[in-house]
């Protein structure tokens, strides 16, 4: 029974896993005397403030628009934009205290939509209150989540969608779809001049694959939100579809009108956009 | 174990309704059987729960045609497989690249698919569903269908929701539990072989016992164990067709596992024809003759089909497989094929 043996191996994975967290736990609360690291850097717990995260998605300076505008990539060729969805998930505020407050798990994941103007801003509730200096966040979905039960798979997380039309989930190999860019440019010579770029992988069930969740680290560059009774801020993100195709390894439609599971395009696409998110500004919005 | 599992059903879903008791199913594991790999605590199976996934399998709602249903190419009467169809045609007559494998057992299945891309049977659905050239459907469609069909029909969704899961809410989750529920039951463990097993020394005939001893010493390290498989992938030698299938090759994307498939379970093989991931032998002779004659080397051929004298393929003479044959049909289990609570509730919307 080799499948099975590999199937225990992985739950006995989860499990040492969790008691290995538990130890860590015991050992924090164990050790709060003498260990300051601890001490200085405890997450936070929940509180009653509010706090709303706005996604605003470019193509380098000028906005984005989908299905008109025209823009560049960086290899020069002219694209339209038809699809760009991606998760948002594992959200981690910083306090200018230092202290982090991370959204509960269950809350924590978000699927932006450019075609949705709703889905674009995320409100997070039971914020502590405070001043919030920056933002952690991952593009995709954590590999816990992307192996666990259909009970767990609510909200943006819900595989019903289909996968030709907006949806994130690939069933055939039970993984989210990250980042979804479809457009349409003069160099992509697939039939109807289309490119599809679908980033997924988080790193295999069973069988390795490349793991393409990406960490994103913004700081409010000094900006400070202020999470208070009556006072609700609305962070600006801005994030830059040119950066899908600008980074480390350059992507250039002609040559791959197609990325979906070859694991070396597909990392080198997560990789040119882990940094496509930049800070815009905080909009304070006060309430009596 | 299992019973006491099963006879729990609390929940914690307080939206439902005081009133709301499902009613239990009792769930036996056969006893030549290992534990079962399915959570059944996470989704405990019910009456209810078990007629609306019966309704589900055999409802074409679920294709974005409304012709074409899991019993489309899942028939009871080939174990639900899709008897004498190598590739079953999906909506607008298309055809899929793989054979429709069959549904028996699957609460000890650690992997679905010829090349093992889902690892949990509440995420099989979504497959065919989603395939263009399957039911070619979302689930969100789907849901959206069955919200819409009016109560006259007889099968009241609505209510069979309300009755399987405390309120009259249709969703995702819901659909694959009671599939799942129904997928569970579709349990072959009464044939021939089972019964010697179980003590019946005269279930099988001499021939077939010669030919049991026969298939556990040549064929048991793959096909291991009392459901016939150990779920693993192997490249069995098959040379690849046209269309070059490259299997779990397509999950892995890694050189060693190109032309790997997953060793499938071998009940009710007297039924399931044609035979392999691509169903391209109609018959069992022609899948001996494969392994004793037609092993095509490759790269990633399975060692063990590779023997100390460099030959290629398992040793058997005529007679030998003749035998094997014989004992392979011993795993035909006409309870599960006749069983009626598996059939066609026959209460579609369409």
């Amino acid at each position: 029974m080799q499948r099975t043996g590999i199937f225990v191996a992985n739950m006995k994975k989860l499990i040492y896993f969790s008691v290995i967290t538990l130890i860590c736990a015991i050992s924090i609360v164990a050790c709060n005397d003498d260990s300051k690291d601890v001490t200085d850097n405890p997450d936070l717990v929940a509180g009653n403030g509010k706090l709303s995260l706005k996604f605003d998605n470019v193509s380098g300076n000028q906005d984005l628009k989908l299905d008109s505008t025209k823009y560049t990539n960086s290899s020069g060729e002219d694209f339209t934009v038809t699809t760009l969805n991606y998760f948002i998930s594992n959200i981690k505020l910083v306090r200018d205290d230092g202290k982090t407050y991370t959204i509960p798990q269950d809350s924590s994941y978000f699927l932006i939509r450019e075609s949705d103007p709703k889905s674009r801003i995320v409100t997070l509730n039971q914020i502590p209150e405070g001043n919030y200096t920056g933002i952690e966040y991952i593009i995709g979905v954590d590999s816990l989540r992307s192996v666990s039960g259909i009970d767990k798979r609510v909200g943006a997380l819900d595989p019903s969608g289909d996968p030709e039309d907006g949806g994130m989930y690939w069933a055939w190999s039970s993984g989210y779809i990250f980042l979804k860019l479809e457009g349409i440019s003069s160099k992509a010579e697939s039939a109807n001049n289309k490119f599809y770029y679908h980033i997924g992988f988080f790193g295999g069930y069973d069988s390795k694959t490349v793991n393409n969740i990406k960490t994103v680290k913004l700081d409010f560059a000094g900006n400070k939100a202020v999470v208070a009774s009556g006072n609700v801020p609305q962070i600006r993100l801005v994030g830059d579809v040119q950066k899908v195709f600008n980074g480390p390894v350059p992507i250039s439609i002609a040559k791959n009108p197609s990325i979906m599971f070859d694991f070396t395009l597909s990392s080198n696409a997560a990789n040119n956009y882990k940094s496509m998110f930049s800070f815009g500004e905080i909009t304070q919005y006060r309430f009596l | 174990m299992m019973s006491l599992i099963l006879f729990c059903c609390q929940t914690k879903d307080n939206e439902k309704t005081e009133s709301w008791k499902p009613t239990p199913l009792k769930w036996v594991k056969p006893s030549n059987f290992p534990d079962p790999v399915y959570n059944l605590s996470k989704n405990p199976l019910t009456m209810e729960g078990v007629a609306l996934g019966r309704t589900l399998f055999y409802d074409p709602i679920l294709s974005k045609t409304n012709q074409i249903s899991c019993a489309s190419c899942h028939f009871q009467k080939a174990a639900f497989s899709h008897q004498g169809q190598s590739f079953s045609p999906g909506i607008h007559g298309q055809l899929s690249k793989r054979n429709s494998p069959a549904i028996q057992n699957v609460a000890w299945n650690p992997v679905f698919f010829w090349d093992g891309g889902v690892h949990d049977l509440d995420f099989v659905p979504f497959n065919p569903v989603q395939n263009p050239v399957e039911m070619g459907e979302s689930i969100n469609n789907v849901i959206s269908k069955i919200k819409k069909l009016s109560d006259k029909n007889a099968g009241n969704y609505s209510e069979m929701f309300k009755a399987a899961f405390g309120t009259n809410e249709i969703n995702s989750i819901r659909m694959m539990k009671a599939l799942s529920q129904f997928m569970i039951t579709m349990i072959s463990s009464n044939s021939p072989y089972d019964q010697y097993v179980a003590g019946k020394d005269n279930a099988l005939s001499t021939e077939q016992k010669e030919g049991l001893m026969i298939f556990r010493k040549n064929c048991n390290s793959c096909h291991t164990g009392e459901l016939f498989t150990n779920f693993s992938f192997r490249n069995n030698g098959l040379p690849p067709m046209k269309i070059n299938d490259t299997g779990r090759f397509d999950v892995t994307r890694l050189d060693k596992d190109k032309y790997k498939f997953k060793v499938p379970g071998l009940r009710n093989i007297g039924l399931t024809a044609p035979y392999m991931h691509d169903g391209r032998f109609k018959t069992l002779e022609e899948v001996m003759e494969h392994y004793t004659s037609n092993v095509k080397k490759s790269e990633t051929l399975d060692p063990i089909l590779i023997k100390e004298n460099g030959k290629i393929g398992i040793n058997l003479s005529k007679e030998e497989k003749r035998k094997v044959i014989a004992f392979l049909r011993s795993l035909n289990d006409e309870n599960f094929l006749q069983n009626p609570t598996l059939s066609d509730p026959k209460v579609s919307g369409f």
